[in-house]
């Protein structure tokens, strides 16, 4: 078909993650404009148990539709690839050219080691959330859901926290591996609704010191997570983080 | 053929639940501590059931494949949530929620069930709110709802094109705070390969470690399925990529009925296929068609140059497109169902009509309301009292945009095209599964002590699923009914003492698995599992699709049985069983999706009527609507597993005390 492309990709491959990984060279041909990324690993590995040498690349990958967060490639040196506010299952080869060199690796971070080829562990960030990131109210005893009115405002800020996919994005692209980013979309979404309020101090703290333990660096407030967020994560949540963080250790009894 | 009983309390309709609610026996505090249970799928069924189980004191372990809980399928739901809230003011109540919900299913969903999920549909949304889900509020703080199709009240609540991600996280929020508790034992990047039944009653389950490849045995004095529905079998469906009817099909094979597989819903806004590398669709919410409107031209010579790009849509005359729902549906217009929009759409794309290149595309235009609707309103706000229709477009723009803002973004990302100036491409696909496996009142299955929830059962939604009720039943199951029923089995449970995993069933259960997956191996084929599976998705697409007739199904089960064959034989495994091992996991999937679009083909060949979103072309009305045969088809088609490629067929008498069934009208 005319406009098809010849992709040359240079991708991680790490048998697991006790041993040694390499970059390796895949000349993939005539590859659709249409195609998504992920669609081109397929064609790819595809040929790769036809011709029965090399093992299939492993990617993680589900929704495809950049919502549940698993795709997590970092290519050409930036997370979820060259577009803004897309991850990579919504990444299309029509944003790149004939004979382009493609880099693919996985996420880096000490805290999300690397499983096999691209898949990397990121249970940190399910750990994170157990120790705060919830409103403990038990099933059965919540009050009328208009009962408590929100203004629209505060309502949509929320939800534009909320809107974190979890994906990790953040700390790949952070020079040191900050986690701030997810955290404080995560504080933000429940500091920002009357619900989240009684906890407000204890998740705070509870959240960044778990963030700490898990291995995650600090914030120097260089903006790449904000830049390479697939969904467009706020760098204010951090500033809202921030003051959260220090209202809790200064004012509360849980500091 | 036997009749199955499902224990159906007796009483009315409107009462049944609270006072069966205040008999189902008790496990007090102490008791429950000893009694465990498995939870298998992490979804909005899976969390909030495990959640609300571990609130009251039970020992739970949760399963899921993906590498967090927060990342199974439900997070995709785009649309909506319903409750019969009446926030709107608009008549709605708790009997019309019951009553569109079964007119919905076209008749073929169970009264009690479906009123219970009416009843419970507010308590979700209160429960979501106070857990910090941060749904779409108006100006005075109070939350906003917006109309699905099949209704003509405003019940469903939303946070813009992401509720099934934020009602997930809200969930999952809980989950993680049990997990925190040390109440609920996570298993993450695990799969269930089999359920282990001792003395006729489930006590386990087999499941693999994905990323080591070990097998583990878990004992629970009972076992939750919520791993969702088995869309992927069309292999082109809106489901995740990893979507699964493996842990369903494992209990069907262990003595769990399967009913009414051939209920899948083909959703009608859909983004349409773009070439032969396509590996999943994507959908266009169903919430979109409160303001966009759908239509062909009314031509064909116009549709051709559409094809051919020498004509632009937006240059087609008012007069000279037809709004083929509005023309024949005025009562509901774009917001008929599901399965009435999907055929309607097929009709005009197979008469000629269609507007892409594939033939197979309609467009979902949102110019009108746009203007009209949105700008017109913004230009009053604003006080200008002769908009120009830029500044018109320009306002709406911004409405539309906060309204649908992500959907439209992600109809650009995957066509390449502008929805803000060009109308939406859409076509049916793959979207939803109401058949699953057989559950009685209590979300039970036939085998004692394993119980299904949320999309794996069939329970609720009979031939057709409305849009925003796969969310309420998931969470409703989840959070307001297992939390009751399931003490009427575990009350009796109290004095089991958890068996030990080395017991002789879990050991038989456990080699069973390991002789699969040695055998998936040992065949040393020359083709990928994918190449499998692409062609089971054509064979059920096209024979078991949207429309259905007994010489395709007799071919297809055919068809189906040698691919079976082909499979065992010629299939491609690489890499090692104790391995993280992506096409081991494929392999072992698509294996058991072959079987089951077997029994598909088998059931909708023997429901000989047309329903909801089964459409036999051979029982329709005049006017090509479904024609249903009440006197011979009210029932549920519960099929036994006896050996592969063979089941007993089994019925469930549908009884409607409270609701006067008619065809379904949506004129």
């Amino acid at each position: 078909m005319s406009g098809n492309m010849n992709i040359n990709l240079k991708v991680w491959r790490q048998k697991n993650g006790k041993s040694q990984g390499k970059l390796v060279d895949y000349k993939v041909e005539n590859v659709s404009p249409d195609m998504s990324f992920l669609e081109m690993f397929d064609v790819l590995n595809d040929r790769l148990i036809n011709e029965g040498k090399d093992e299939p690349i492993a990617f993680d990958h589900d929704c495809r539709e950049g919502i549940c967060g698993s795709c997590s490639m970092y290519i050409n040196g930036r997370p979820h690839g060259p577009n803004q506010g897309v991850t990579t299952c919504q990444l299309h080869m029509r944003s790149f050219k004939d004979n382009d060199t493609i880099v693919v690796e996985p996420w880096r971070s000490a805290a999300f080691p690397v499983i096999k080829d691209l898949a990397t562990n990121r249970s940190a960030f399910d750990r994170i959330i157990a120790s705060g990131g919830f409103i403990s109210i038990n099933t059965g005893n919540a009050q009328d859901a208009n009962s408590l009115p929100i203004p629209k405002g505060d309502a949509d800020d929320s939800f534009a926290a909320a809107a974190c996919i979890g994906c990790g994005a953040c700390v790949a692209a952070c020079k040191n591996s900050s986690a701030m980013l997810f955290v404080s979309a995560k504080v933000s979404q429940l500091a920002l609704l009357p619900q989240g309020a009684p906890e407000r101090a204890t998740r705070v703290i509870n959240m960044v010191a778990q963030m700490d333990a898990e291995g995650f660096g600090s914030c120097t407030n260089t903006g790449a997570c904000e830049a390479e967020c697939p969904k467009q994560i706020s760098l204010t949540n951090i500033a809202r983080l921030n003051r959260e963080y220090y209202k809790a250790t200064l004012f509360s009894n849980e500091g | 053929m036997s009749k199955i009983d499902s224990k159906i309390p007796a009483g009315d309709l409107e009462t049944k639940w609270t006072k069966y609610k205040s008999s189902v026996p008790l496990v007090n505090p102490s008791n429950k501590r000893n009694l465990e249970i498995v939870v298998v799928g992490s979804g909005l069924a899976g969390s909030s059931a495990a959640t609300s189980l571990a609130e009251l004191g039970y020992k739970v372990k949760v399963f899921c494949f993906q590498d967090s809980p927060r990342r199974a399928h439900s997070i995709a739901a785009q649309g909506g949530i319903n409750a019969a809230k009446n926030y709107q003011n608009d008549g709605d109540s708790v009997y019309r929620l019951f009553y569109d919900t079964i007119k919905g299913g076209d008749y073929r969903a169970r009264e009690a069930n479906v009123h219970r999920l009416a009843e419970v549909s507010s308590n979700i949304i209160d429960q979501a709110v106070a857990s910090g889900v941060p749904f779409a509020r108006e100006y005075g703080g109070l939350l906003s709802n917006r109309s699905f199709g099949g209704t003509q009240v405003q019940r469903t609540f939303y946070a813009a094109g992401q509720t099934g991600q934020q009602l997930l996280l809200g969930a999952y929020s809980g989950l993680q705070r049990q997990i925190g508790l040390g109440n609920v034992q996570m298993f993450a990047r695990h799969e269930m390969l089999e359920v282990v039944n001792i003395d006729g009653k489930c006590r386990g389950i087999i499941a693999r470690d994905l990323i080591s490849g070990k097998l583990e045995r878990h004992f629970g004095h009972a076992v939750l399925l919520c791993t969702g529905g088995y869309g992927n079998v069309f292999y082109l469906s809106t489901n995740a990529m990893a979507c699964n009817v493996t842990a369903a099909w494992k209990a069907h094979k262990k003595g769990a009925y399967f009913a009414n597989p051939c209920y899948t819903q083909i959703h009608p806004t859909c983004i349409p296929v773009s070439g032969d590398h396509q590996s999943k669709l994507t959908l266009m919410s169903e919430s979109l068609r409160n303001d966009g409107r759908i239509w062909v031209p009314k031509r064909k010579e116009d549709a051709e140059a559409i094809r051919n790009g020498k004509l632009n849509p937006n240059d087609l005359k008012e007069e000279d497109r037809d709004y083929y729902l509005e023309r024949r549906y005025p009562a509901f217009g774009n917001l008929v169902p599901r399965d009435v929009a999907s055929r309607a759409a097929k009709e005009r794309c197979d008469a000629g009509f269609g507007v892409n290149k594939t033939g197979e595309a309609v467009y979902l235009d949102f110019a009108f309301n746009m203007k009209y609707k949105y700008g017109k309103q913004v230009a009053t706000l604003k006080h200008i009292s002769n908009p120009t229709e830029a500044q018109l477009t320009e306002f709406g723009h911004e409405v539309i945009k906060e309204k649908y803002g992500n959907l439209f973004d992600m109809y650009k990302q995957i066509t390449g095209v502008n929805p803000y100036e060009n109308p939406m491409m859409i076509y049916p696909a793959v979207h939803y599964t109401m058949g699953g496996l057989w559950v009685d009142y209590n979300l039970m299955t036939t085998v004692p002590g394993l119980y299904a929830l949320g999309e794996a059962n069939f329970s609720d939604h009979g031939a057709n699923r409305l849009g925003a009720s796969a969310l309420m039943q998931g969470l409703a199951d989840g959070y307001f009914v297992i939390p009751y029923t399931i003490g009427a089995y575990l009350a009796n449970e109290i004095s089991v003492k958890s068996i030990s995993t080395d017991h002789e069933a879990f050991v038989e259960a456990e080699k069973n698995v390991q002789s699969t997956i040695e055998k998936l191996f040992a065949v040393k084929g020359t083709k990928p599992v994918d190449f499998f599976h692409k062609r089971l998705g054509k064979i059920i697409w096209d024979n078991c699709g949207m429309s259905r007739n007994v010489k395709d199904l007799t071919k297809a089960i055919s068809d189906l049985q040698a691919l079976r064959e082909e499979f065992w034989k010629d299939v491609r495994v690489t890499g090692e069983a104790n391995d993280f091992n992506p096409e081991l996991e494929k392999a072992g999937r698509v294996a058991d999706f072959i079987e089951l679009g077997e029994l598909m083909c088998k059931d909708a060949l023997e429901r000989n009527e047309s329903c909801g979103g089964h459409f036999r072309e051979d029982h329709q009305t005049e006017e090509g609507e479904a024609l249903r045969d009440d006197e011979k088809f009210k029932n549920v088609s519960a099929w036994e597993f006896k050996e592969t490629g063979n089941w007993d067929l089994h019925q469930e008498e549908l009884v409607y005390e409270n609701i006067k069934i008619a065809q379904r009208s949506y004129k």
